[in-house]
């Protein structure tokens, strides 16, 4: 490494090792500072959820999960909200899931990338950042008053359905993006048609990430309740049919505790939604690793 | 083993099975194929060589027409494909593409079982009857030389195959659809000695019904397998002539560079 003969190495084993001291130092400091900040948020957590389950546990019996409301929820059970929110879950999906599959469909593969995808994508990212309660609003004027559905399944159904869809077209689409255009080409390569590509091998490929995105949005109807206070109202039996009033475990939840009706009860109801929402998490989580063994391949 | 000692026998006077007048292609502003005319010859290998970028992937995708799926891609000229000029309008693409069928550089099998993989193309043109679909299979499976390998486990995932059995599970679901010419763009550049050797054994048997035209990095591939060879350069064609001639006596000295090692 002599360059005109004054050059001199500079990587002495006596300045590199006192160079990693400092280093080092540097480090630790680091690496304490995101021990402290990872500790601080698993502790909120754990805070919250232990004390709730804490709570909770003691307010869960049998009866609880599988006998209806008595006394405005003071005595008795929450089995019709579990219904509810398990007819509102479905509901929901049915008019969210086909629509934001079609669209993502639609944006990543039929339409030119021009102004008009870029307009719906800052939709789309936009309106997941709306509060729900304005979403709620429109619900009650629109559907509820306008279209005459007042207060029921298939109004809050419609809304929550609108508050869900730019999360299931977003993680539609990304799904779709995700499968490697070596498959499209091979279908596309074969004579088939563009539909026949979709149908028959892109979607499938990338279903573990739309299931994904749908499983987001069960976690989302199952834990909304500005919006649905608007629109589905607060009928406290299982809804006989899509135009009754109906409310899930969120809405139940609002009622005990903000009307100071059975706190007890009200901590029963907040655990049995942790523990969908952990489930619906999971199962989220497990899906998401089965879409990512693509993104080695692209 | 020199490629200066290629086949001998010449094209004799077969028919035109790809007649290509006058073609130019654009990405946007960018021309990648410049004024090219070529016939290439029925039941003949012809071999595209060249260094990358010389624009012979895309020219490949010409004659099927997978260049369609490019946005801002332009073409000028006339491709001719069994008498049908393929870039007029109304020409059925998912016809022309059962027709001339594409092997790829990376073997990408579907993610289904080794049989449906096969069926797929039978089944996208709406062939349902499952006796003449099993028989296709295994008929096509034989001819791509894969049959005792994957007979036993025919309902089995097709991601589970080695890269080299992916790709003739490949050629297979091409040769499913009765393709008349086989369009391969590389189709061994992801695969180790041995396989590529069996997909050039396979290429020797499959010329006997098949027009086929191989896009190659490898010019020793080339001189082994090809009956004519082309060589393109900067989007322009170089050189179109007998392999032997190519590889032995070139007419350009470009060709005799490349050939030679001097680029590329």
């Amino acid at each position: 490494m002599k360059q005109n003969g004054a050059y001199h190495r500079w990587s002495s084993k006596e300045f590199i090792l006192n160079n990693r001291k400092k280093q080092k130092r540097a480090q630790r400091i680091a690496f304490a500072f995101m021990y402290i900040a990872a500790g601080i948020a698993v502790a909120a957590l754990f805070a919250i959820i232990g004390f709730i389950f804490a709570n909770g546990f003691k307010a869960i019996t049998w009866d609880f999960l599988s006998k209806g409301v008595k006394d405005a929820g003071r005595e008795g059970g929450i089995f019709p909200m579990i219904i509810n929110t398990l007819y509102l879950v479905g509901l929901g999906l049915l008019f969210a899931a086909p629509v934001s599959i079609l669209a993502a469909i639609y944006m990543t593969e039929y339409s030119r990338q021009g102004i008009l995808i870029k307009v719906i994508r800052f939709f789309t990212t936009n309106l997941a950042g709306i509060p729900s309660i304005i979403f709620g609003l429109f619900g009650f004027v629109f559907f509820g008053k306008m279209l005459g559905w007042s207060w029921s399944l298939l109004n809050g159904a419609a809304t929550i359905a609108i508050i869900i869809l730019p999360t299931l077209i977003r993680t539609a689409e990304e799904a779709i993006l995700t499968v490697p255009a070596s498959f499209k080409e091979g279908s596309l390569g074969l004579g088939a048609t563009k539909w026949q590509t979709m149908r028959r091998v892109v979607i499938p490929a990338a279903s573990p990430g739309i299931f994904n995105g749908i499983i987001l949005g069960m976690g989302r109807i199952v834990g909304e309740t500005a919006a649905l206070f608007f629109t589905l109202g607060s009928g406290a039996k299982i809804a006989e049919s899509i135009m009754s009033s109906a409310r899930t475990l969120s809405l139940h939840l609002y009622n005990l505790a903000k009307e100071g009706i059975s706190v007890q009860n009200a901590y029963g109801t907040a655990t049995v939604l942790i523990i969908i929402i952990l489930a619906l998490n999971l199962i989220a989580g497990w899906l998401d690793r089965r879409i990512s063994r693509f993104k080695e391949m692209r | 083993m020199s490629y200066l000692t290629a086949r001998k026998e010449a094209p004799e006077a077969s028919n035109v099975m790809v007649k290509i007048s006058g073609l130019s292609l654009y990405y946007g502003n960018c021309r990648a194929l410049n004024n090219i005319n070529m016939d290439i010859m029925e039941k003949k290998v012809t071999a595209l060589i060249g260094p990358s970028g010389c624009g012979k992937s895309t020219f490949i995708k010409c004659i099927n027409r997978m260049n369609d799926l490019i946005p801002g891609c332009r073409i000028e000229g006339d491709v001719i494909v069994n008498g049908t000029n393929i870039y007029k309008d109304g020409i059925d693409v998912s016809y022309l593409r059962k027709e001339a069928g594409m092997v790829f550089q990376k073997p990408n099998p579907f993610e289904m079982s080794v049989f449906d993989n096969v069926a797929y193309g039978p089944r996208v043109h709406g062939l349902r009857d499952r006796h003449k679909l099993a028989a296709i299979v295994e008929h096509s499976l034989k001819a791509a030389a894969l049959w005792d390998e994957v007979k036993d486990r025919l309902h089995q995932s097709a991601m589970g195959l080695s890269g080299g059995q992916q790709q003739r599970l490949c050629i297979a679901r091409v040769l499913a659809v009765e393709p008349s010419i086989l369009l391969m763009d590389e189709p061994t550049s992801a695969l180790d000695p041995i396989s590529t050797q069996k997909i050039e054994d396979l290429i020797a048997e499959l010329k006997e019904e098949y027009t086929i035209i191989i896009v190659t990095h490898n010019m020793q591939q080339a001189a082994r397998i090809s009956d004519m060879t082309a060589f393109f350069l900067l989007g322009e064609l170089v050189e179109f002539d007998r392999t032997a001639q190519v590889f032995r006596n070139p007419s350009d000295k470009r060709t005799e560079d490349y050939i030679t090692g001097r680029f590329g």
